[in-house]
């Protein structure tokens, strides 16, 4: 018998179409049910079905004129605008010096800096709340920011690292017999180089705020500093399902810019991740 | 070269030894002796204004550390233990100047041997600025590392080493050194004991289940979506990265409540659609496992999906072509080509996200609380709680720190073997070593 070799081809690519959607639902199937709960009337998980019999807007106009949400909203843009700012910063003059410069304790601080980067963040809870409480930055905003900007820079450093030490340094050396001056060429050839990573960064630092819920917890204790995350973490932690449909309303606000925001970037930001990962 | 080797030889005397020993013994006395006078009455000044007039409160604080207090109510342990750190730290930095110092002499004393001139204040200054230079762009990074890692990273390690806990807080008690005591008692004492290696064995399965699914998932979609002759590949691609583009803390709420034995979603349709019996997804220890590897997986797909793809796309088709000409079929050329490249290329990833989910804390908190609650357990470990969420109820809940800290650093400890060994394996540590 013969055996088709088309055949079998169209089979394998049947059932590949076949897994795939499969995957499509059980990726969509979340969406969509957080979706439809947000539209139940009603408070709690009990009364929620995928497609509400009495669908209501009741509970996205709850949050904007019942809850703190907009602050928290508002608290989580300020501060992930921040984070994203200081953290570029940063993290561009300790990579460039890692990167582009010789000094006595560059071995030595780049593994100090990798081996920062294993402790895991909880260790350092107890210590930064004292702390803060220390020099009366608890529960603001500027604390948590530098919490953030500063514990990212061992990893972040890293990262940048990696990008700048892919930049020829005949580029730097043409320069010099120019006569330029280190400012110069940090500031015209190194950073218009860089611009990709230095977006990257600036992007992945600015979402990374929207998701954390231990620090902001640990810093933040009134609700009207909360973030997102500590705001809607609030609306379910009490009770289960206590208000879930307004949880499932939140959710999916918070939700929606840094996923646009993410899908819409995804080549960048995959061009920055795979550049890593393929050469090492 | 015979310039240099002659210059050598023809060193006149020994100032140099001399300009050391007498900065070794007061700063800037060996650059007054080589007759740099701006610069040896810098380091003069220093000497005797920072180090001198600072002795009594340097031996103050080292004290502090030393004892954490002795008059409870008075003496907050907490504080001292902070101003000590920052007192060595400080402490620190002025031996590092003192050696600048005495290397500074014996560098110009070198020269004087040479029979040469050091250099002014002025030269000197723009000396300073010139090799400093990377110092001083480094300096807001390295300060604010210090400050925000460095700084609690010694705070928490030193806790480890005390008995802070609910009965023995600041300000109303003090603090005391312990030693190893915590660490023992965390390995081998009675009900934490068994504690511990529960959590750590359900830490480490977890940590192994949790990489393997989620790079074997997104492998196996990689692999399928890399064929020509799907259609829509960009559309697919984007809608199956939503897990990923979804901030995680949403994402896992939802299963949260998705999986909710009696009104979830999930076992509604399990009932409905398939007619099975509700699973107590997060009421019963075994399922609860499975729920968090699974929502895990849903979680992590669309990045090691996106990791695969890349490496994939970088396996030169000239390979897969010769191979053909060969008279490979499909099979074979994913068993001798693909699957080899995609292993060695995907190992130091799987290593990293082990380690990451290793201290995965998010998803095993936010699930479920590292429920459900078991019988027996000390500081309230639960049946999905690993090493770090158990350290954080050991903090919050508890508030017994010291065990906590100590905890972590076993955690820092293993971790970093891990990583270690994965970094030295890796091309970019090898590059490292090559470029210098």
């Amino acid at each position: 018998m013969i055996k088709s070799y088309k055949l079998r081809q169209n089979i394998q690519l049947a059932l590949t179409y076949i897994f795939i959607l499969f995957m499509i639902a059980v990726v969509l199937f979340p969406v969509i049910w957080i979706f439809g709960s947000s539209l139940n009337p009603g408070d709690s998980l009990y009364s929620t079905s995928i497609i509400p019999e009495d669908p209501t807007w009741d509970h996205y106009r709850e949050l904007f004129q019942e809850t703190e949400f907009p602050i928290w909203y508002w608290n989580s843009i300020k501060i992930g605008l921040a984070t994203s700012a200081l953290t570029v910063f940063l993290v561009t003059l300790t990579a460039y010096s890692f990167s582009r410069l010789k000094f006595y304790g560059r071995k030595k601080g780049l593994m100090t800096m990798l081996v920062l980067q294993m402790f895991p963040a909880i260790m350092n809870m107890v210590a930064i709340y004292v702390l803060l409480n220390l020099v009366g930055l608890l529960d603001t905003h500027l604390g948590l920011i530098l919490v953030y900007a500063g514990g990212s820079i061992p990893y972040n450093t890293w990262l940048m690292k990696g990008y700048l030490d892919t930049i020829p340094k005949s580029l730097e050396e043409a320069a010099i017999i120019d006569g330029a001056s280190r400012w110069t060429i940090l500031w015209r050839i190194i950073l218009p180089l860089s611009l990709p990573i230095i977006s990257v960064l600036a992007i992945f630092s600015f979402m990374a705020p929207f998701g954390d819920f231990l620090f902001a917890r640990l810093v933040l204790t009134s609700p009207s500093n909360w973030t997102l995350a500590v705001g809607l973490r609030n609306f379910i932690a009490e009770q289960f399902g206590q208000h879930f449909t307004v949880f499932a309303a939140g959710a999916l606000l918070s939700a929606l810019p840094v996923t646009v925001l993410y899908l819409s970037l995804q080549n960048l930001l995959i061009g920055g991740l795979t550049k890593g990962s393929t050469k090492g | 070269m015979d310039t240099a080797y002659r210059r050598q030889t023809e060193l006149e005397g020994n100032k140099r030894y001399l300009a050391a020993f007498l900065s070794t013994l007061f700063m800037g006395a060996g650059q007054l002796y080589n007759r740099q006078w701006g610069k040896g009455i810098l380091f003069v000044i220093f000497h005797v204004f920072v180090i001198i007039s600072n002795i009594p409160t340097f031996l103050k604080y080292l004290r502090g550390l030393i004892t954490l207090g002795e008059t409870p109510m008075e003496d907050h342990s907490l504080f001292f233990m902070v101003y000590g750190i920052i007192n060595v730290m400080l402490f620190l930095v002025v031996v590092g100047i003192y050696i600048i110092n005495i290397r500074d002499a014996y560098k110009n004393g070198l020269l004087r041997d040479r029979g040469e001139k050091p250099a002014g204040i002025v030269k000197s200054f723009k000396n300073l600025v010139e090799t400093g230079y990377p110092y001083i762009v480094l300096s807001p990074g390295l300060i604010a590392l210090t400050a925000i890692t460095l700084l609690p990273l010694v705070f928490s390690i030193m806790i480890g080493f005390t008995n802070y806990d609910l009965y023995h807080s600041p300000p109303g008690k003090l603090i005391d050194w312990v030693g190893f005591k915590n660490f023992k008692s965390v390995l081998t004492l009675g009900t934490w004991a068994n504690t511990f290696k529960n959590v750590a064995t359900w830490t480490v399965i977890w940590s192994i289940m949790s990489t393997v699914t989620t790079f074997g998932l997104g492998g196996f979609l990689a692999i399928l979506l890399n064929n020509p002759r799907i259609k829509f590949r960009k559309i697919i691609r984007t809608i199956l990265i939503l897990p990923w583009a979804i901030p995680g803390f949403v994402s896992i709420l939802a299963w949260s409540g998705m999986l909710n034995t009696n009104f979830g979603a999930v076992n509604k349709i399990l009932t409905s659609i398939f007619n099975m019996q509700p699973i107590p997804w997060l009421q019963d220890v075994f399922w609860a496992r499975v729920a968090v590897i699974l929502v895990n997986l849903w979680l992590g797909f669309p990045y090691a999906m996106i990791l695969i793809t890349g490496i994939l796309q970088s396996i030169p088709s000239g390979l897969y072509e010769a191979a053909t000409v060969d008279g490979a079929n499909g099979w074979q050329k994913f068993r001798h080509i693909t699957l080899p490249l995609l292993l060695f290329s995907m190992a130091p990833l799987m290593i990293m996200t082990f380690a990451y989910n290793f201290n995965n804390f998010n998803i095993i908190y936010l699930l479920n609380g590292g429920g459900p609650a078991v019988f027996g357990q000390q500081g309230g470990a639960g049946g999905t709680d690993i090493l770090i969420s158990w350290v954080f109820k050991l903090t919050f809940q508890r508030n017994k720190y010291n065990y906590a800290s100590a905890i972590s650093l076993l955690i820092f400890i293993i971790i970093a073997g891990f990583s270690i060994y994965n970094f030295r394996r890796t091309r970019s540590f090898q590059e490292e070593e090559m470029l210098q």
